[in-house]
C-alpha cells in the first residue's frame, strides 16, 4: 500500500479512540504537576472525560472496515466492539478509583495515567491483525498493569502480587514472542491473514516450526487470560492489587487478550481446528473446574472472585472450542456482561470491605444485606448474574456459550460447563448467606461513604446486567456483526 | 382478551412485579401497609385468574389466550404464553394459595416484612410464569427465577437449620435443571437440523419425531430436573429439610405449588416431547413412584415433628400423582392433575395448621401436645377435616384423586395398583395416629391449656380451602370437565407417536434393542 495522505488519514482515523485516550493520559500527567496534593482526585474526572470522549470517537469512526498502517491494525465492528468493552471497563474502574484512592491514601496522578495507557494497549491488542501489533499492544497493556498491581507499595500483599505477576508475566511474554518468531520462521509472515494463506490447503499440519510457534503463542495467551494450568499468578496478583485495579484486570486485559485469541483462532487457524479442539476442550474443562473448586474454599472475597474469574475464562473458552461463529459471538457477549457484573461486584466489595486485606474476609459481610439494603441487593444481583441465573446478562451469556458447544455437538463439554456453573452457585451464595442469613457480628461494621461516582458506576453496572439479561438482542447483533467483520 | 391494554396472561405474571416496584417506595416501618398492600396485589392476581377461568373454553384442546411476541428473533426465542386444561387449574391453585400465604404471614413473620413480601410477590411471578410459558427459553427463565425468592424465604425467615436447608434446596434443584438446559439446547439444534428453523417454540417442537436413543438422553435430562422438583424417590432428600425449615407460608407455597412444577413439567414437556422414551420408561417411573408412596408413608409414620411428618407425606402423595400420570390414560392423568390440586389444598392447609399451633406454642413435636381438641375446638374441627381430606376420605377431595389414579393404574398394571393402594392405608395410619396423639387424650402440658383458638384472620384463610376440599370431593365434574379435552389431546400426542410395544418380548430386551444396540458418537 502506497503511503499517501489519504491512507495516513484513514490510519489515524482507525486509531482515533486510542489517540483521544493518549491525549488525555498526557493531559492527566501534565495537569497533575500543577494540582495541589489534596486535589489529586480531579485527575479521575479528567480521565473520565477522556474515556467518554473516546467512546464518542468510537461512534464517529463507526464500524466500517478500515485497514490501517498497511494492515497492521484493522478497525471494524470487531475492533469497535472490543474498544467499547475495554472503555466501559475503564470507565467503571475510574469512577470507583477516585474515592478508593482517597481512602487508601494512594491518590496520585500516575495511577490514572497508567490506567489510561494500559487501556490503549488493550485496544491495540484487540484491533491488531498482525502479530507485531498484538505483541505491541500486549506490552503496552502489561507494563502499566505490573506497576498498578504494586501501586499500594505499603502493603506486603501488593508487593508480592506485583512481583509474581511481573515474573510470570515476563515468562509468558517470552513464550508469546518466541511463538511469534517461530510462526514467522515457519510461514514467512506476521500478518494474520497472510499466515492463514501460507498454511491453507493442509500446509500447516506438516510445518513443525509453525506448529510449535502456534502452541507457544497459545500458551502465552493462556497466561494472559489465566487459563489452567497457566493461572498460578492470578489469585495473588488479584488479591494484592488495589481492588479497583483488580476489577479492571478481571475485565479489561481479559477482553483484550480474548480479542486477540479470537482473531488468531478465527482468522488464522480455522483449518487447524481438527487438531486444536481437543486441546482447547481439555483446557476449558480444566479451567472451569479448577477455578470453581478452588473458589469454593476461599474465605477472602477478593481471592474468591479471583478464582472465579479463572472459571469464567473457562466458560468463555467453551464458546471457542468449536470454532463456530456463534461461539465467538457468545464469548464476546460474555466479556461485556462479565465486565458489568464483575466490576459491579468489586465495587460493592470496595464499599463494604473498608480495609484492604483483612477487610475482604467473608465474615465482614455478616448482616450487611439488611443493614444496607441497596448495597445488599446490588451485590446479590451481581452474584446471581455471575452464577448464571436468569434474568441476568450472566445467564444469557452462558446460555449462548453453551449453545455454541451444543450446536457443534460438544454435548459433554456443555454438560460439564453447566454442572460447573451450578457448583459455582455455592460460593456465590455464600456471600449472600453472610449478607442476609447470618446474624451480624458484635463488632460494629460501618461501610464507607458511597461517593457520587461510585454510585453511578454501580447503577451503570446494574443496568447493564439487567438490561442485557432481558434485552440482549442489540448486543448480540453487534457481536454477530463483529465476528462476521473479521472472517469475511 | 386484555385488561387496560395488557393481555390477560401477562397481566397475571407482571402484576406482582408492579406490586414490588410500589413496595420499594413504601417505608420499611409501615408494616401494616406493606402487608395489606401485598394482600391486595395477590387478591388482584387471583381476580384476574378468575377472569381467565371464566373465559376458558374447556371444549378446546388447543392453547388459549395465546400471546406471542418475538423476543430474540435471530435465535428463535419468543415471549410465548398460553393456557390449556392442564395448566389452568395449576395457575388457579397458585393464585388462590398466594393471598392465603400472605395472610398467614401476618403474624408469623416478625422481621424484615418488606423484603419478605417482595420475595413472595417475585415468587408468584415466577410460578405463574412457569405454568404459562410455551417457549422453552422463557420457561427456563421462570423456572430458575423462582429459585431465588424461595431460597431467601427459607434462608432468611426459616428455622434453626435454615441456611443448610436453603442451600441444599438451591443446589439440588439447580443441578437438575442445568442439565435440562443442555437438553433444551440440544433439542432446539436437533429441530434446526430437521426443519431448518431455529426455535424454542414448544408447539413446534412437539412435532418432532426424534430417534429413540436421542429421546432417551433428553428425557433423562428433563427427568432429572423434574424428578428433583417433584420430588421422586430417591431425589427427595432436600424436601424434608426445606419444608421443615421454611416459614409457614414458604412451606405452603413449596408444597402447594413448587412441587407441582415437577409433575406439570412431565405433562407439558417430557411426555409430549419424548413420547417413545416416556412409554418405554413407564415401568421404571411407576416403580420409583410406588417406592416413593410406601417409603414416604413409612418414614412419615415414625416422625416426631408434625411438620416433618407432613413433609414426608408429600413424598408419598406426589408418588401417587406420578403413578397416575404415567398410567398414560385419561383416568390416571386427570386423577394426577386433580391430585396435584388436592395435595396443594390439603397439604398446604396442613402446613397452615402446623404454623398456627407453632406460633402459639413454639414447638412442633408430637409428644408436646395431647388433648388439644378440648382446648381449641375450632382448630380441632378444621384440623380434622383437613386430615381426612389428606387421607382420602370419600366425600372429600383426596378420595377423588386417589380413586382416579388407582383406577388408571389398575387398567395398566394390577400389581402396581394394589401396591399403591397400600399407601392409602398407610396414610390413614400415620395421619390418624398423629391426629390422635396431638388432639385427643389428656392435656399433658400445663402450658397447652392456655392456647388460644383460631382467630378471625386464620378462619378467613382456612375457610376457602375447606370450601374447595368439600367441593372437589362432592362434585368434581366442573374441575374435570375443563381439562378433558387437553388431557385427551396429550394422550393422543403421546400414543400416536410411539412404536407399538412388542408385548411378547421381555421388557429389558425391548429396551436394550431400542436404545443400546447402535452406538453413536458424542463429544
Amino acid at each position: 500500500m502506497a503511503i499517501d495522505a489519504q491512507s495516513i488519514y484513514m490510519s489515524l482515523k482507525a486509531i482515533l479512540p486510542e489517540i483521544v485516550i493518549v491525549l488525555f493520559a498526557i493531559l492527566v500527567l501534565l495537569y497533575d504537576l500543577i494540582l495541589p496534593d489534596e486535589n489529586r482526585g480531579v485527575n479521575a474526572g479528567v480521565a473520565i472525560v477522556g474515556v467518554v470522549a473516546a467512546l464518542f470517537s468510537v461512534r464517529i469512526v463507526g464500524t466500517g472496515k478500515i485497514e490501517a498502517f498497511s494492515g497492521m491494525i484493522e478497525m471494524d465492528a470487531f475492533g469497535a466492539f472490543f474498544t467499547v468493552v475495554i472503555l466501559v471497563a475503564l470507565l467503571l474502574t475510574l469512577m470507583m478509583s477516585r474515592s478508593y484512592n482517597e481512602w487508601e491514601g494512594i491518590q496520585k496522578g500516575e495511577y490514572y495515567f497508567l490506567l489510561l495507557v494500559s487501556a490503549v494497549g488493550m485496544i491495540i491488542m484487540a484491533k491488531g491483525t498482525d502479530l507485531m501489533t498484538i505483541f505491541l499492544g500486549l506490552e503496552i497493556l502489561s507494563i502499566p498493569i505490573y506497576v498498578l498491581v504494586g501501586f499500594d507499595r505499603k502493603r506486603m500483599s501488593a508487593i508480592e502480587g506485583a512481583l509474581k505477576y511481573f515474573l510470570l508475566g515476563a515468562f509468558a511474554t517470552g513464550f508469546l514472542l518466541y511463538g511469534m518468531a517461530l510462526i514467522y520462521a515457519g510461514t514467512g509472515n506476521t500478518n494474520l491473514y497472510a499466515i492463514k494463506d501460507a498454511i491453507s490447503g493442509g500446509n500447516g499440519a506438516g510445518n513443525v516450526m509453525f506448529l510449535c510457534g502456534t502452541a507457544l503463542l497459545l500458551v502465552g495467551f493462556g497466561f494472559k487470560v489465566s487459563l489452567v494450568p497457566f493461572h498460578m499468578w492470578t489469585p495473588d496478583a488479584y488479591q494484592g492489587a488495589p481492588t479497583t485495579v483488580t476489577a479492571f484486570m478481571s475485565a479489561g486485559p481479559k477482553a483484550a487478550a480474548f480479542g486477540a485469541v479470537i482473531k488468531v483462532l478465527y482468522i488464522t487457524l480455522p483449518e487447524m481446528y481438527p487438531y486444536l479442539w481437543k486441546g482447547l476442550w481439555v483446557v476449558s474443562v480444566l479451567t472451569m473446574t479448577v477455578g470453581n473448586v478452588t473458589a469454593l474454599v476461599q474465605d477472602n472475597v477478593k481471592r474468591m472472585l479471583a478464582y472465579s474469574s479463572i472459571a469464567h475464562a473457562g466458560y468463555i473458552l467453551v464458546g471457542l472450542v468449536s470454532g463456530d461463529n456463534l461461539g465467538a459471538q457468545a464469548a464476546m457477549f460474555y466479556l461485556l456482561a462479565y465486565a458489568f457484573m464483575n466490576i459491579g461486584a468489586f465495587a460493592v466489595a470496595i464499599v463494604i470491605s473498608q480495609r484492604e486485606d483483612e477487610g475482604y474476609d467473608i465474615e465482614h459481610y455478616r448482616g450487611m444485606g439488611f443493614r444496607y439494603p441497596v448495597l445488599g441487593a446490588l451485590m446479590t444481583l451481581f452474584l446471581v448474574s455471575l452464577g448464571g441465573i436468569p434474568p441476568t446478562a450472566g445467564f444469557v451469556g452462558k446460555f449462548y456459550l453453551f449453545s455454541a458447544a451444543v450446536k457443534s455437538g460438544y454435548i459433554w463439554l456443555a454438560v460439564i460447563g453447566v454442572l460447573n456453573s451450578a457448583a459455582s452457585i455455592y460460593y456465590y451464595l455464600r456471600i449472600v448467606v453472610h449478607m442476609y442469613m447470618l446474624k451480624p457480628g458484635t463488632e460494629e461494621m460501618p461501610v464507607r461513604h458511597v461517593g457520587f461516582a461510585i454510585s453511578i458506576a454501580l447503577v451503570i453496572a446494574a443496568i447493564g446486567v439487567v438490561n442485557f439479561g432481558l434485552f440482549p438482542k442489540l448486543l448480540l447483533d453487534f457481536a454477530e456483526a463483529s465476528v462476521l467483520s473479521i472472517i469475511l | 382478551m386484555s385488561i387496560l391494554g395488557i393481555p390477560i396472561l401477562s397481566l397475571m405474571i407482571f402484576l406482582p412485579v408492579a406490586g414490588i416496584l410500589v413496595l420499594f417506595f413504601v417505608p420499611k416501618e409501615r408494616e401494616g401497609l406493606i402487608k395489606n398492600f401485598s394482600l391486595l396485589v395477590t387478591l388482584l392476581v387471583f381476580a384476574v385468574s378468575l377472569a381467565v377461568l371464566a373465559r376458558f373454553d374447556g371444549s378446546l384442546d388447543v392453547m388459549q389466550m395465546v400471546e406471542k411476541r418475538s423476543w430474540l428473533p435471530g435465535y428463535g426465542i419468543q415471549y410465548f404464553l398460553g393456557i390449556d386444561g392442564i395448566s389452568l387449574w395449576l395457575v388457579l391453585l397458585t393464585t388462590f394459595l398466594m393471598p392465603i400465604s400472605v395472610l398467614a404471614s401476618y403474624s408469623g413473620i416478625r422481621k424484615n416484612i418488606k423484603e419478605y413480601m417482595i420475595f413472595m410477590l417475585l415468587l408468584e411471578t415466577g410460578m405463574v410464569g412457569v405454568f404459562l410459558a410455551l417457549d422453552l427459553f422463557l420457561f427456563y427463565i421462570f423456572w430458575e427465577l423462582m429459585l431465588i425468592p424461595m431460597y431467601f424465604l427459607i434462608g432468611v425467615w426459616g428455622g434453626e437449620r435454615r441456611i443448610y436447608a436453603a442451600i441444599k434446596f438451591f443446589l439440588y434443584t439447580m443441578a437438575g435443571s442445568v442439565l435440562m438446559l443442555v437438553a433444551i439446547l440440544a433439542l432446539a439444534f436437533y429441530n434446526k437440523g430437521v426443519t431448518g428453523e431455529f426455535t424454542f417454540d414448544l408447539l413446534e417442537l412437539y412435532r418432532l419425531n426424534m430417534p429413540a436413543k436421542l429421546q432417551l438422553y433428553m428425557f433423562g435430562a428433563f427427568f432429572l430436573a423434574f424428578a428433583f422438583k417433584v420430588p421422586m424417590f430417591p431425589f427427595h432428600t432436600w424436601l424434608p429439610d426445606a419444608h421443615v425449615e421454611a416459614p409457614t407460608a414458604g412451606s405452603v407455597i413449596l408444597a402447594g405449588v413448587l412441587l407441582k412444577m415437577g409433575t406439570y413439567g412431565f405433562l407439558r414437556f417430557a411426555m409430549p416431547l419424548f413420547p417413545q422414551a416416556t412409554v418405554d420408561l413407564v415401568p421404571v417411573i411407576s416403580v420409583l413412584a410406588i417406592i416413593g408412596i410406601i417409603y414416604g408413608a413409612l418414614v412419615a409414620m415414625v416422625q416426631k415433628d408434625v411438620k416433618k411428618l407432613v413433609a414426608y407425606s408429600s413424598v408419598s402423595h406426589l408418588g401417587f400423582v406420578m403413578l397416575g400420570m404415567f398410567a398414560l390414560n385419561i383416568q390416571g392423568i386427570e386423577g394426577g392433575i386433580i391430585q396435584m390440586i388436592n395435595h396443594g389444598l390439603s397439604t398446604g392447609a396442613l402446613f397452615l395448621i402446623v404454623g398456627i399451633i407453632y406460633e402459639r406454642t413454639h414447638t412442633r413435636l408430637i409428644e408436646n401436645f395431647g388433648g388439644l381438641s378440648r382446648v381449641v375446638p375450632l382448630f380441632a374441627a378444621f384440623f380434622m377435616v383437613i386430615t381426612l381430606s389428606s387421607i382420602g376420605l370419600p366425600g372429600l377431595n383426596g378420595f377423588v384423586g386417589e380413586f382416579l389414579i388407582l383406577l388408571g393404574a389398575f387398567k395398566v398394571n394390577k400389581t402396581f395398583a394394589v401396591l399403591a393402594a397400600t399407601g392409602v392405608i398407610l396414610a390413614a395410619v400415620y395421619m390418624l395416629w398423629m391426629f390422635q396423639r396431638v388432639m385427643f387424650g389428656k392435656v399433658t402440658r400445663e402450658a397447652n391449656r392456655k392456647i388460644a383458638d383460631m382467630n378471625l384472620r386464620e378462619i378467613a384463610y382456612m375457610l376457602p380451602i375447606i370450601l374447595f376440599i368439600v367441593w372437589i370431593g362432592v362434585y368434581p365434574q366442573p374441575f374435570l370437565r375443563k381439562m378433558d379435552a387437553s388431557v385427551k389431546h396429550l394422550i393422543h400426542q403421546v400414543e400416536s407417536r410411539v412404536q407399538v410395544a412388542e408385548k411378547d418380548r421381555p421388557y429389558h430386551e425391548r429396551i436394550m434393542a431400542r436404545y443400546f444396540e447402535t452406538d453413536g458418537e458424542t463429544r
